[in-house]
């Protein structure tokens, strides 16, 4: 094959390669380099200033029989189904609510919006102040209405711990998911729910058969974020609890930094971080192939 | 940004009610700068400039004072210093990448064995160390350990933050107690007391990397537990260990509710609130309170006046077994200005800088030097008086064994703190949490 200059400028397929080169350069120098280096630095002993040696499954085999990484994993997965199952259910009711006609609508769906754009360290330590031994202003309407004699122990007990930080979680992600769905909402045509309402369908039916049918295809790709986000969720803990008490609420996320940056084990926190790619590619296989393929996308009338 | 910094302090100095002291000390300051610049062994690079990466202040003055003096600094050699603020938390991951990457700031100031986290990459200041210990009477036994790996120095332990028990006079009082009783069984007693008297007190036991570590360390070590022995080998599984581990779940029961969720910043707050009667900190809660007392807040000055610190009751070990923060500075290797790096850690600790910083710190802040015995912030305010002797008291991070990136590995992964938090909060039984620390501490030290 002659590979001249004029062959590589004109071809269309040469061409397209140069067009693709810069993105293609930009995804390997970004995501598929540091991954790798990730994964290769979870099979060394590398600590800070030592590059380390290779040690095969060694940190693996560590962190699968260390209890802290059991509780780590335990409650991300749980963190994460929860949390998520609560965003969807709020999320989509607001967006219901707010699909509706109303007074002020745009200026509603903004303010919506607000724990959003709020960054999380902020919201955290609002969080951090909400959930106070000592100066909580739930505790302390509480025991002003007299329905309570001591403070809640909102971030010191292992379990209240892990719910505050997931009603703390909630907070901060259900207006992506509510906005996101009242966008896909928007794009269901009216002419179904006229037809449906001429037919005699209750307002149930018309949810059940229309709206969320139609609501999938969206439904599964902010699913897909949102499990994603959770999943690697970082700032809330480490400002809120810093995986304390005793661990109760460390994600893999957190623990991850604090093995590899504080605690200087770089090999080690690779391994940890490295342990969420399966877990992530599960969950990203589930929405994708779980949640979208439905009987009405392959054009059966009927589900 | 130096540039800018400095002007505007000296401007705000310059204007301020207090110039006339000030333009004094920082006029004597400068003579001594100049005085020094001639001599000093170490002559900066030309055209040398210096970044310095410390950790945020807690007490204004210090910060105040430490400007000061890095200003003096620069009027004497010329060189700029540029200082960063991290949070305490935030200095080592910045370091640690630093040192990893060759490229940051100069200079490093953070806690603990931080140079000991990568000693190859430190600058050797043997003879700055040397020459500060043969002219201001020696350093104190724990700066040596912290401040040599091998027979080399690392880093200059510039100053510590003592970490005493802060209480309330009355409350204790209340509680029928004069002072903090000497060993583990009397303060026991006084925090069972206190509990009843509905004045409690409390310890942190969420991941508070400050208070959190000093008191179940000085818990572990009172009762003859360590993590290691002197060869580095893990001996935490021990009968002393679980008595300490006991000790703290009884100690616990008697605390205010809610300490599991406690960072570094929870007992301050509630100390100044007047909730708490005892807790375990710095001397910054009574630094804020006098703060608050000269901006005439009544509460504040009721706590100034109460309040009052003492140094750890000693447990059956029979010798005191507390556990400062020393804040260690080092220079990375990569620097341009290795001899700018050096002439600025002696200039430090000199007497002429050294002694008006301590004095802004307002006891915060512990020297490694005796000679500083003589600072007269320690005769100053008799509530102060027992920081001075921090530095000389306290063990250093690892205990029996080595001060490194082991030691350094096991307080970042809080493997004391965190089974004392399982124990006390009843998460898991001693032998358990013993168990779960050993295997962890088995990993580390490998």
């Amino acid at each position: 094959m002659n590979l001249s200059w004029t062959e590589l400028s004109t071809n269309r397929n040469w061409l397209g390669f140069w067009f693709m080169l810069p993105a293609a350069a930009f995804l390997i120098a970004f995501l598929v380099y540091p991954l790798g280096l990730g994964i290769w630095l979870s099979f060394t002993d590398a600590r800070i200033g030592t590059p380390g040696k290779f040690i095969g499954l060694e940190n693996y085999e560590w962190i699968v029989g260390d209890s802290k990484f059991q509780t780590a994993v335990f409650f991300t997965l749980f963190y994460t189904v929860v949390a998520s199952a609560f965003k969807f259910a709020v999320g989509l009711y607001l967006a219901l609510l707010l699909n509706e006609n109303m007074p002020f609508k745009a200026i509603v769906r903004a303010i919506i919006l607000i724990p959003f754009i709020v960054p999380t360290v902020l919201s955290a330590i609002a969080f951090w102040w909400i959930f106070d031994p000592q100066f909580s202003i739930i505790s302390w309407s509480l025991r002003h209405l007299g329905w309570i004699d001591t403070n809640i122990n909102f971030l010191g007990d292992p379990w209240n711990a892990r719910w505050s930080v997931i009603f703390a979680n909630v907070w901060r992600g259900v207006p992506f998911i509510a906005i996101s769905l009242l966008a896909g909402l928007q794009t269901v045509p009216p002419s179904l729910y006229e037809a449906a309402t001429l037919d005699g369908a209750s307002r149930w039916q018309m949810f059940v058969r229309i709206t969320y049918p139609l609501l999938t295809p969206i439904i599964a790709v902010v699913m897909t974020f949102s499990v994603l986000f959770t999943f690697t969720d970082f700032q809330l803990i480490k400002v809120l609890t810093n995986g304390g008490p005793a661990g109760a609420t460390e994600l893999m996320a957190t623990m991850s930094y604090n093995t590899a940056i504080l605690g200087s084990r770089i090999g080690e926190g690779a391994a940890v971080s490295t342990a969420m790619v399966p877990f992530l590619l599960a969950a990203i296989m589930f929405s994708w192939f779980g949640l979208q393929r439905r009987r009405w996308q392959q054009g059966d009338s009927d589900d | 940004m130096t540039d800018t910094r400095f002007t505007r302090r000296s401007v705000l100095k310059g204007g301020a009610a207090l110039a006339g002291a000030a333009a004094l000390e920082s006029a004597h300051l400068l003579s001594f700068a100049q005085a020094w610049a001639a001599t000093s062994p170490w002559k900066p690079e030309k055209g040398a400039k210096l970044q310095l990466l410390r950790w945020k202040r807690f007490v204004q003055s210090e910060e105040d004072g430490f400007m000061a003096l890095v200003a003096a600094f620069t009027k004497a050699t010329g060189v700029p210093v540029t200082v960063l603020n991290e949070s305490l938390d935030d200095v080592q991951p910045k370091a640690s990448v630093a040192a990893n990457t060759g490229q940051g700031p100069d200079l490093f100031w953070g806690l603990y064995s931080l140079p000991h986290l990568f000693p190859t990459k430190c600058i050797d200041v043997t003879d700055v160390a040397n020459h500060l210990g043969k002219k201001y009477g020696g350093w104190v036994p724990s700066a040596v350990v912290y401040g040599k790996s091998g027979n080399k120095w690392i880093d200059i332990p510039v100053g510590y933050n003592g970490n005493v028990i802060n209480y309330r006079q009355s409350m204790i009082e209340k509680a029928g107690f004069k002072e903090i009783p000497k060993d583990t069984a009397g303060f026991m007693e006084l925090m069972k007391a206190l509990k009843d008297k509905s004045v409690p007190g409390g310890f942190a036991l969420g991941r508070a990397s400050g208070d959190g570590n000093a008191w179940v360390h000085w818990c572990l070590w009172a009762f003859g537990g360590n993590l290691v022995d002197k060869k580095d080998k893990v001996i935490i599984n021990s009968p002393e260990t679980a008595k300490a581990l006991e000790y703290a779940k009884e100690l616990s029961t008697h605390f205010v509710p809610g300490t599991a969720a406690w960072n570094d910043s929870f007992n301050n707050k509630a100390f100044l609130s007047g909730e708490l009667s005892l807790t375990n900190n710095g001397v910054s809660i009574y630094a804020a309170a006098k703060a608050g007392a000269a901006k005439g807040e009544a509460k504040m000055k009721e706590i100034t006046d109460d309040m009052n610190h003492s140094l750890w009751p000693i447990g059956p070990v029979g010798k005191p077994t507390e556990f400062h923060i020393c804040y260690p500075m080092l220079a990375m290797k990569y620097t341009k200005y290795p001899k700018a790096c050096k002439a600025f850690l002696d200039f430090t600790m000199e007497a002429e800088n050294y002694n008006p910083w301590l004095i802004a710190a307002v006891a915060y802040i512990t020297h490694p030097l005796n000679a500083y015995d003589d600072n007269p912030v320690w005769t100053s305010d008799p509530k102060l008086t027992i920081v001075r002797d921090c530095a000389k008291r306290t063990l250093t991070a690892g205990g029996l064994g080595s001060v490194g990136e082991k030691a350094a590995s096991a307080l970042a992964d809080f493997v004391i703190l965190d089974m004392f938090a399982t124990v006390c909060t009843g998460r898991a039984t001693v032998k358990e949490a013993i168990a779960v620390a050993e295997r962890q501490a088995r990993r580390i030290y490998r």
